[in-house]
């Protein structure tokens, strides 16, 4: 068999667009360059605005991530104005972006991920029929449910944040709306519904019952539902031994509340969890086409190399913490959380199917924390406490989006912004290779994969990079 | 009808918006219209050589386009070449690739303030280049020329929001379809009638505080937002009060103001978004339709009508005084 190279793209169910660039031999891909390929430059937008204006421009970097930017955003200018929210709009703020992030985890199994097991490729299949029936682009079953249940539960943004996404709801001081008592019975409502879904179509059993699953095997094994039919496609594909990531999973830790993050922070190698140095983030501009030199985000730059030169192919900076790539999403934060079973998966190696199986977690476990905090919702509290943002002044916002820790960085000079860096999750898994020819995570994570003679769009290939749940607009942004 | 759907330079919020389709969902909606997606980069299951074919066989002509959906706005950026943003897998630029099939469509669709206008995707310095189909901020004449009609003569059709009503883009689809959307149904920015004919004050739960000057002084407040905080509702196009978001929601609704998102650079509005820009203490900008003498006049009488019911709620975080209704019955 021949050597060859592969140009993939246009690389669709990705949030946004993707190219990635394929050196194939003996049937398996050798070398893998995942090109970025839209800059629109919101750092540079930023530069010279009053700093709440942020709140209202960078939610509109990403569509699918709208609150999670917004979350950033506000516990950024909250950081460089030194005061916490008020603690029940901190719980609304959660709330809202709780919805988000279940949502976004919905949609990427139901529409981005499992829609390429109805393929004609994977027909003769023993689950095939099924999978069609299911997971069919814009036709499928649990395409539909999934669809008609994540519009019902964003009714809650639409109660607590007018609409979404691109809600202005959440300040650094609180959230803009105090919810009554009657909004509080509505929302359990609404999420007594979601459970039925949860545990009628995707978990096939008491939403605990997956939550708590404590093993690997287990996991693994799971078998009701539409969880059940990825595990049995999983199984018979071999997901389990596709697309490994560096081994280090890096969260920022989910949902700032007075009592600490709901899904903790931290660093997560080899078994051992340790806190994270976000000084030791350092953005390296080597193979992007970007001028300047790397540097943290707190001093970054974002100028664009409009030569577009070599070695240059993407317009994703490269972070690196501590000068390592480092994997971030669901199955990270649910590893650095210190899930049982996550924990279990995660000494057995990152995969595609862990990747896929840390979202159902996740799924389970936030509709659990939603109920939860609804309940503890106190109508007649305060829900916006006053948070003047300073003249002069730095603030560091971290967050987790459903597809990974989220860094906003501002400064703040004579009133007006100076700096204002952003390190979305997807930066952190596609970035390009670094100066010490470092690939990145998704780059690694491709090597070995397999190539039919016959392919142009390796469906391995394409397993792997969904696998990330990659959001490109957030990327570069 | 086929609908052919391309993501330009935007954050793809009006596909995760349109997916909020409700009664019935957004899949029922336009199946059962006889409207289907060619291509949709966040909803086929078609991905990179599968893709190119097809757009090939659009190109060339073999395949009819009914409706080229752009959402996003164009990117010309750097240094006019448009390549800051590609179409992967083809080394063309999505400006080359859009000026290539909108003639080859039966209609052309830019769906949200991006592929219209160029929306927030140009905000600052514009540092990519971003421009809408066929305007550059509120000047006629963007990727697209100002005199490009489509097959069906009509210009690009604008639905204008940030991000669109999931119900502005799905009805746009279905008058298309159903042959009931001229020119006549499109406003002085092609935008469609049938919801830019209202306005976002329209239905506000703030009316009352407004016919009184009852304003909020900080967010979180229950009054007019005109006054002190940016709220533009009065000027903006949009029925987002009466038709509502999400079920039910709206900006204002959720206690921050409207920023006029469906209307061109909306996202440089020359002073902070939720802060209203005055002079001499008035507001600068003021209510569509209204002579100004008259609304000065009527301003200060009715803040003087205030009762004290909406001027307590007004600065209040949730409704502090209820409607007396058995005073003046005696």
């Amino acid at each position: 068999m021949s050597q060859r190279s592969l140009l993939v793209g246009p690389f669709n169910r990705v949030e946004g667009d993707l190219e990635i660039r394929l050196e194939v031999a003996e049937g398996r891909v050798t070398n893998a360059y995942a090109n970025s390929p839209m800059f629109r430059g919101f750092e540079q937008m930023m530069l010279g605005k009053v700093p709440i204006d942020a709140l209202t421009i960078t939610p509109r970097i990403c569509g699918i991530c709208s609150i999670s930017q917004s979350a950033a955003a506000a516990a950024a200018l909250g950081a460089a104005a030194g005061k916490p929210p008020a603690p029940q709009g901190a719980l609304v703020a959660a709330i809202l972006h709780g919805i988000e992030n279940i949502c976004d985890h919905l949609t990427h199994f139901n529409l981005f991920f499992c829609a390429d097991f109805a393929r004609p490729a994977y027909a003769g299949r023993g689950w095939h029929s099924r999978a069609t029936e299911r997971f069919t682009a814009m036709e499928g079953s649990a395409v539909r449910a999934s669809v008609d249940a994540r519009a019902q539960i964003l009714h809650i943004v639409g109660l607590l944040g007018g609409k979404w996404p691109h809600t202005l709801a959440i300040q650094p001081g609180g959230v803009t709306r105090a919810p009554t008592a009657r909004d509080r019975i509505r929302m359990m409502s609404t999420l007594a519904a979601f459970r039925r879904y949860l545990e009628t179509v995707l978990f096939g059993a008491a939403v605990e019952d997956f939550a708590h699953l404590g093993t690997a095997d287990a996991l693994r094994g799971w078998a009701h539902g539409d969880a059940g039919l990825f595990n049995e496609i999983a199984a018979d594909l071999d997901l389990g031994a596709m697309g490994a990531g560096p081994g280090r999973y890096m969260s920022f830790g989910a949902y700032p509340l007075p009592e600490g993050r709901s899904f903790g922070p931290g660093l997560w190698e080899n078994g051992v969890l340790s806190p994270i140095d976000t000084d030791t983030i350092r953005e390296d501009l080597s193979h992007a086409w970007m001028l300047g030199e790397g540097a943290h985000p707190s001093q970054g730059q974002t100028v664009p190399d409009e030569d577009m030169r070599d070695p240059g192919y993407s317009w994703c900076k490269a972070p690196r913490l501590a000068g390592r790539t480092v994997e971030t999403g669901a199955f990270a934060r649910q590893v650095v959380g210190g899930h049982a079973g996550a924990l279990a998966l995660a000494l057995a190696g990152s995969n595609v199917q862990a990747r896929v199986i840390g979202r159902l977690l996740e799924i389970a476990r936030t509709q659990m924390l939603l109920e939860k905090w609804v309940a503890a919702l106190k109508p007649e509290s305060r829900f916006m406490d006053d948070v003047a943002v300073p003249q002069e002044g730095e603030g560091e916002g971290l967050v987790e989006a459903a597809r990974g820790a989220l860094g906003h960085w501002i400064r703040i000079e004579a009133g007006k912004i100076a700096g204002y860096q952003i390190i979305a999750p997807t930066t952190w898994n596609f970035s390009p290779r670094d100066a010490n020819g470092t690939p990145g995570p998704v780059e690694a994570a491709l090597v070995g994969a397999a190539v039919g003679d016959s392919e142009d769009t390796p469906l391995s290939v394409q397993h792997i990079v969904r696998s990330f749940d990659p959001c490109m607009v957030c990327t570069v942004h | 009808m086929n609908v052919l759907w391309l993501q330009s330079a935007g954050c793809g919020g009006c596909t995760m918006s349109l997916l909020c389709a409700e009664g019935p969902g957004v899949f029922d909606l336009l199946g059962g219209a006889g409207i289907s997606f060619l291509w949709h980069p966040a909803l086929s299951e078609q991905s990179g050589g599968e893709v190119r074919t097809l757009l090939a066989q659009v190109e060339t002509g073999e395949r009819p386009l009914d409706v080229l959906c752009v959402e996003g706005s164009i990117l010309t950026g750097p240094k006019g070449t448009g390549m800051f943003q590609i179409l992967s897998g083809t080394g063309r630029s999505m400006l080359d690739w859009v000026q290539s099939l909108a003639p080859l469509a039966h209609h052309v669709v830019a769906v949200g303030t991006c592929a219209t206008f160029g929306g927030v995707t140009s905000a600052g310095g514009n540092p990519a280049g971003a421009i809408g189909l066929q305007y550059d901020g509120d000047q006629p004449g963007g990727a697209l020329p100002v005199a490009f009609r489509s097959k069906s003569g009509l210009p690009v059709i604008n639905v204008a929001g940030c991000p669109t009503h999931p119900d502005w883009v799905t009805e746009t689809l279905l008058l298309l379809k159903a042959g009931a959307l001229s020119a006549a149904d499109l406003d002085e920015l092609a935008r469609p009638l049938f919801y830019a004919e209202n306005l976002v004050h329209h239905a506000c739960p703030k009316n009352e505080f407004y016919e009184y000057k009852a304003s909020a002084e900080e967010l979180s407040q229950m009054g007019c937002m005109m006054e002190h905080l940016g709220c533009v509702g009065t000027q903006a196009s949009g029925d987002c009060n009466i038709r509502g978001w999400n079920g039910g929601g709206s900006c204002t609704r959720a206690g921050y103001p409207c920023i006029n998102c469906t209307a061109p650079e909306f996202e440089e509005p020359r002073h902070p978004f939720t802060q209203t820009p005055k002079f001499a203490g008035i507001p600068v900008g003021l209510p569509s339709d209204m002579p100004k003498a008259w609304f000065m006049a009527l301003a200060s009488l009715s803040k003087a009508a205030t009762p004290k019911r909406l001027a307590e709620n007004a600065t209040a975080d949730r409704v502090k005084v209820v409607p007396n209704l058995t005073s003046g019955k005696k």
